[in-house]
């Protein structure tokens, strides 16, 4: 009984979760500002579902799995990475590279400038 | 309300996709419908695991950690592909 209410738990607010970042997509008005909905909002709903399925499995199936895990972990590693493209790919489209501060280096932005050729093909 | 939880969570991530379908008609930039072509994939992850726990079978483990990996790789070669005009250089 305590396993079903702490799996419909996690499945409901997985489900709020998921819905808040596909919401976000359609209520926010700029494209640097819709990227925070999926990426983060979204990723938690889904490592809900992921753990609520764990759950159900181990409690209830009896039989307990870690295959989730290593689902979580490959989402949580692939989604700041593809955020991180996708903003690139707004920038080189909307932004020029005045309008974005100095970056602070020797180099500029690496979504303008191309990156520094190495002094020995071989590498160091 | 084992039964009616997923019902409820099959809803919120059905609705997601279609939210997520509306914004790829009417994205404004190429990046909105990348981003929402992601959030597609990513809900659709979650739907496989839903189904996984709705028949009570582990199979679609496999076919959720695929659909994720298909997902991210096709992310990026489309960045790629808007951003350098080339996939792999």
């Amino acid at each position: 009984m305590l396993a079903e209410i702490l799996i419909s738990a996690f499945l409901v607010i997985a489900g709020i979760f998921g819905l808040v970042g596909s919401l976000g997509m359609i209520k926010l008005q700029e494209t640097m500002q819709r990227l925070h909905a999926p990426t983060k909002a979204t990723t938690l709903g889904v490592g809900g579902v992921l753990i609520a399925s764990m759950l159900y499995f181990g409690l209830i199936k009896g039989q307990l799995s870690f295959h989730e895990l290593m689902i979580t972990l490959f989402l949580f590693l692939t989604a700041p990475i593809s955020a991180n493209f996708v903003a690139k790919t707004f920038l080189q489209a909307n932004m020029r590279a005045k309008d974005l501060p100095p970056s602070q280096s020797e180099y500029g932005w690496s979504v303008y400038v191309d990156p520094p050729k190495r002094e020995s093909p071989e590498g160091d | 309300m084992i039964t009616s939880a997923p019902i409820f969570s099959f809803a919120c991530f059905g609705l997601g996709l279609l939210l997520n379908l509306w914004r790829i008609a009417t994205g404004p930039d190429s990046a909105d419908r990348i981003l929402a072509l992601d959030t597609m994939v990513i809900n659709i992850i979650a739907l496989l695991i839903l189904y996984g726990i709705w028949q009570g079978t582990a199979v679609y483990y496999e076919a959720s950690m695929l659909v994720a990996m298909v997902g991210f790789v096709s992310t990026v070669a489309y960045c790629r592909f808007v951003l350098r005009g080339d996939i792999i250089e």
